[in-house]
């Protein structure tokens, strides 16, 4: 492989590896700080024992978003040293706000939450992690700013063949960013609702499967415990209540992301109409849209392609909201971008070897149009299992099969998968453009990087193929590692939390730097020395 | 001299200093997990120490990375590429520390925290040695050519200046973590750690000084060894009132010398940001690598409400948990079994 293929690979595995974990940090972090709220509020035991479960497992979770993302920031600079030199006057500033004004609170209060338990005041401590949560927010959208910019390059004058920024506003008020930024922090909400669903529906199956929970004659739940494990009655809260919130949160989060989702859509349509095109895989102008097209999308000759099932008028309705309009296809659409940005890369030193060669302006369809399918599938899946979770656990509890619980603990991936599935979409869709070109009815503007010029030239394959190999090992295996931890302490339940909860522990011979309420001793020790 | 600019490397150059003043010691405090501690119990209060502010101090190196993107796009793109790998040294060193902070506590058997223990303890002593080789580099000079790219295989960046940048990062850090601890622990601990850094100190800051040396002596001026002799005295300081165990005020003193060495290297490179060992027609500078005066301008907007923050909430960290923390209170680890 060349270079270019290599830092390809790189960026997209690196980066849709950060993005596992992100969305599990934005939308936990933010769900850990309203039970937080809720323990605040009426003191009762199953929030604080909600916050420590979760909050444990979002903290296993952040810690690996933060080593990769560091990974992230390095990068541009690394492998695409060409691209930072191009977009460095308008893309570096969203990368240091998000630092300056996003990352150093988020870490920084993150600090304080982990260690403050019995440090702070109680009102002050619950401020940390909202802080930290907000925080992570924030930083999304300075980092969406980034890539929106990226999609759709606004707020800046071509000045010596380099984008100038002009107006910051712009890009930081661009339209693509304005719906990107719910529809990935909804998607967020998504991946935290059915973790919280799956893992509370294993934990009261157990209660069940171990004889705690019965049904009573009326078929409503007769909550039951067992001394000294924690496996008490506030203990079934912890889990109805969390699963409960997780799937009205993966409920509401889907039907959010279905609306950004078509706004995102009539967007792209008319900024990037080849990755709608892409999308669909439709080869003609049509209104017609494609539920499934067969044939070889991969051989980039679209006459390949028929669609099987078409929902007639649907597409229309996705572009422009009438079911008339002709969409225009891919056929149609690459001689317009022939006419407008060649139909070979110029003979400029900055493409390297590529210099002269033909512009493929037809992004891999194979991944664009399932990619964007799965996107749309696995949400839809997860957003309707989370519906009927809500209606099978109206009386209090799971039902005994054991099925459905690994079904449910399965589903936990949906979501992840439809976020992956939905960056691998955008980002490839883009292709051949690293940074896509603005249709422009006056003429070309000229803000616009093949992705063949954006590869550091002083870099060499051998250098990009360690690290891509490297990258891969390391990152593999984190992941088992992190998979394997969560599994454990999922199967701890809250007291791999709160330890304290189970009487045989806490009686050592440490004396307790700051515990003050006999109930918070044991746990407050451990979360205020959390190493 | 353009004002924003010069105000920009001015930024970065503090970016760095705070960098180095913070994460040095959790750097050093990783190291000395191997080197220093030898129990599981002295490991948790050495983890401890760090463990609420090491993140944040990292977001330091994030911040100075990213701003010179912002600001210095040219330099970004040439010192990035240029030193590829040893970056990638320095990434799997954050990585395998960062992760080995979190997870190290999380597994109850002996072998995993011995993992982990290496882990970190590695991963700080890769990165910052990596960090401080590519901070020498970026002041001595690397092989780019015209359009900053570099000529020559992917070690062509390798040459003494790595190792002593890297060594002085390296050693400063551990004698900073050393210093660091007397402030942070209590009873035999603190007592170790005090002679320690006694013993060390004067070899520990010997590579550092050597740095700002031979920048002095290439493109110095008297700013420059004024600072270098306030970086001596910081030095001695350091020493002096360690021995009458004015830990604090050693502590400073360790802070005056890492400053003033930082100040009189930048200063000594100013307005060369990356100097180019093949022609000097190739220097990236202050005034060639830098972003437009607009984006500057908001650049300068957002270091100005952001910056007194940091600082502000930052040091309120260090307040919660100044707290000493000593054998005694480390409780026991629990064991976490299925339910
Ligand atoms: C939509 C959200 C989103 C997206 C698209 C990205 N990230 Fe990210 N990133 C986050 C949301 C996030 C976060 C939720 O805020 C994280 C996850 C864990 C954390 O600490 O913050 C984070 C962590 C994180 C960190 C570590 C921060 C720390 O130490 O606290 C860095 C340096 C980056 N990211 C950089 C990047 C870059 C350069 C990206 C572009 C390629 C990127 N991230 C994509
Ligand atoms: C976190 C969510 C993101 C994911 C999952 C993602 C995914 C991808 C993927 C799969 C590729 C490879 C595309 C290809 O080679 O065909 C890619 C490329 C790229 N993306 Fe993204 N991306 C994300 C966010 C971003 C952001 C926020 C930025 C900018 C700030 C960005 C900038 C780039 C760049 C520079 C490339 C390399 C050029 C290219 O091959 O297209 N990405 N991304
Ligand atoms: C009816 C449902 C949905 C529609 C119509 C939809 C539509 C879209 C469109 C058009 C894009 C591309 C935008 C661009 O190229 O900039 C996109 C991107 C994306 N989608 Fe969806 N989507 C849906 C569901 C989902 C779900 C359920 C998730 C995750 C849980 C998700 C996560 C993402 C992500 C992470 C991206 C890339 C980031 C971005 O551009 O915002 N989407 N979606």
């Amino acid at each position: 492989m060349e270079a270019l293929e290599l830092a390809r690979w790189q960026f997209g595995i690196t980066t849709v590896y950060h993005f596992l974990m992100v969305p599990l940090t934005i939308g936990l972090g933010l769900l850990v700080a309203m039970m937080q709220t809720m323990w605040v509020r009426t003191g009762k035991a199953q929030y604080l024992r909600m916050t420590k479960f979760w909050g444990k497992l979002f903290l296993i979770n952040f810690i690996m978003g933060v080593a990769t993302g560091l990974v992230q920031e390095f990068q541009f600079g690394m492998a695409w040293s060409e691209y930072s030199r191009f977009v460095g006057d308008v893309f570096g500033a969203p990368l240091a706000m998000e630092a300056l004004l996003a990352f150093f609170v988020e870490s920084v209060f993150l600090g304080l939450w982990i260690f403050g338990w019995d440090r702070l005041p109680r009102k002050l401590h619950l401020a940390t992690i909202w802080g930290a949560s907000l925080a992570s927010i924030m930083s999304a959208y300075f980092i969406l700013a980034a890539n929106s910019w990226m999609q759709h390059p606004v707020g800046v004058e071509m000045v010596d063949g380099r984008p100038v920024l002009v107006d910051i506003w712009a890009v930081l008020t661009n339209n693509t960013l304005l719906v990107a930024f719910p529809h990935t922090i909804l998607g967020a909400f998504s991946v935290a609702g059915g973790f919280l669903l799956g893992i509370s529906w294993y934990h009261l199956w157990k209660r069940r499967r171990d004889g705690i929970d019965t049904i009573g004659p009326d078929g409503s739940v007769l909550v039951g415990s067992v001394e000294g494990t924690g496996r008490d009655t506030a203990d079934h809260q912890v889990w109805l209540r969390s699963l409960r919130i997780g799937a009205v949160v993966a409920v509401v989060s889907f039907a959010g992301v279905a609306v950004t989702g078509d706004l995102q859509a009539k967007l792209m349509f008319e900024q990037q109409p080849m990755k709608m095109a892409a999308a669909e895989a439709a080869c003609h102008d049509g209104t017609g849209f494609s539920v499934l097209s067969v044939g070889n999308l991969g051989s980039q000759d679209c006459d390949d392609i028929v669609a099987v099932v078409e929902v007639p008028g649907m597409l229309s309705f996705m572009a422009n909201g009438d079911f008339t309009t002709e969409v225009q296809g891919v056929n149609s659409l690459v001689p317009q971008y022939q006419a407008q940005y060649g139909t070979n890369l110029p003979d400029d030193p900055m493409y390297g070897e590529r210099a002269g060669m033909e512009i493929d302006y037809v992004p891999v369809m194979e991944v664009t149009y399932w990619g964007f399918r799965m996107m749309i599938t696995f949400g839809a899946v997860a957003a309707f299992a989370a519906a009927v979770a809500l209606f099978l656990t109206r009386r209090g509890t799971v039902p005994r099969s054991k099925r459905l619980m690994q079904l449910a603990v399965f589903g936990i991936l949906a979501p992840f998968g439809a976020n992956a599935a939905g960056w691998i979409f955008t980002e490839m869709g883009r292709q051949p453009f690293v940074v896509a070109p603005n249709p422009d009815p006056n003429g070309i503007d000229n803000v616009f990087m093949f992705t063949a010029a954006a590869v550091s030239p002083g870099v060499s394959t051998a250098e990009l193929a360690t690290s891509l190999i490297a990258f891969t090992a390391v990152y593999s295996v984190l992941l088992v590692v992190e998979v394997k931890l969560l599994v454990r302490y999922v199967r701890g339940g809250v007291p791999s939390a709160m330890p304290e909860l189970v009487p045989q522990h806490g009686a050592d011979d440490d004396d307790p730097a700051g515990g003050d309420a006999p109930t918070n001793k044991g746990g407050g020790d451990v979360l205020a020395f959390a190493y | 001299m353009e004002f924003l600019p010069t105000l920009w490397f001015v930024i970065i150059a503090y970016l760095w200093t705070g960098y180095l003043l913070l994460e040095g010691f959790d750097l050093g405090v990783g190291m000395l997990m191997k080197l220093f501690a030898h129990t599981d119990r002295d490991r948790r209060v050495l983890l401890n120490t760090v463990g609420p502010v090491w993140d944040g101090n990292e977001v330091w190196l994030i911040t100075a990375g990213a701003a010179t993107f912002a600001a210095f796009p040219l330099w970004y793109a040439s010192l990035f590429s240029t030193l590829y790998l040893p970056l990638l040294l320095v990434l799997m060193g954050l990585i395998f520390r960062a992760v080995g902070f979190e997870y190290r506590g999380k597994g109850d058997t002996e072998a995993w925290r011995n993992r982990w223990d290496w882990a970190i303890a590695l991963g700080s002593l890769v990165s910052a040695f990596g960090i401080g080789a590519a901070l020498a580099l970026t002041t001595t000079g690397l092989p780019i050519n015209a359009n900053g790219d570099r000529e020559g295989g992917a070690f062509a960046w390798f040459n003494g200046y790595a190792v002593l940048g890297g060594s002085a990062v390296v050693l400063f850090s551990l004698v900073h973590a050393l210093g660091f601890l007397v402030l942070k622990t209590d009873g035999d601990i603190r007592d170790r750690a005090r002679r320690q850094f006694l013993r060390w100190l004067p070899l520990g800051l010997l590579p550092m000084a050597a740095w700002a040396i031979a920048m002095h002596a290439a493109g110095g001026e008297t700013t420059t060894l004024l600072t270098l002799v306030i970086a001596v005295i910081g030095a001695v300081a350091a020493w002096a009132m360690a021995r009458r165990r004015r830990d604090g005020w050693s502590f400073v003193g360790m802070a005056v010398f890492l400053a003033a060495g930082t100040t009189t290297i930048f200063t000594a490179a100013f307005p060369v940001v990356l100097p180019s060992t093949l022609d000097a027609a190739f220097d990236l500078t202050v005034s060639n690598a830098s972003s437009s005066g607009y984006t500057l301008s908001v650049m300068s907007v957002v270091a100005l409400v952001g910056l007194p923050g940091v600082l502000v909430y930052q040091g309120w960290t260090y307040w919660v948990f100044r707290q000493r923390v000593s054998r005694s209170q480390i409780p026991a680890a629990h064991a976490i079994t299925a339910q």
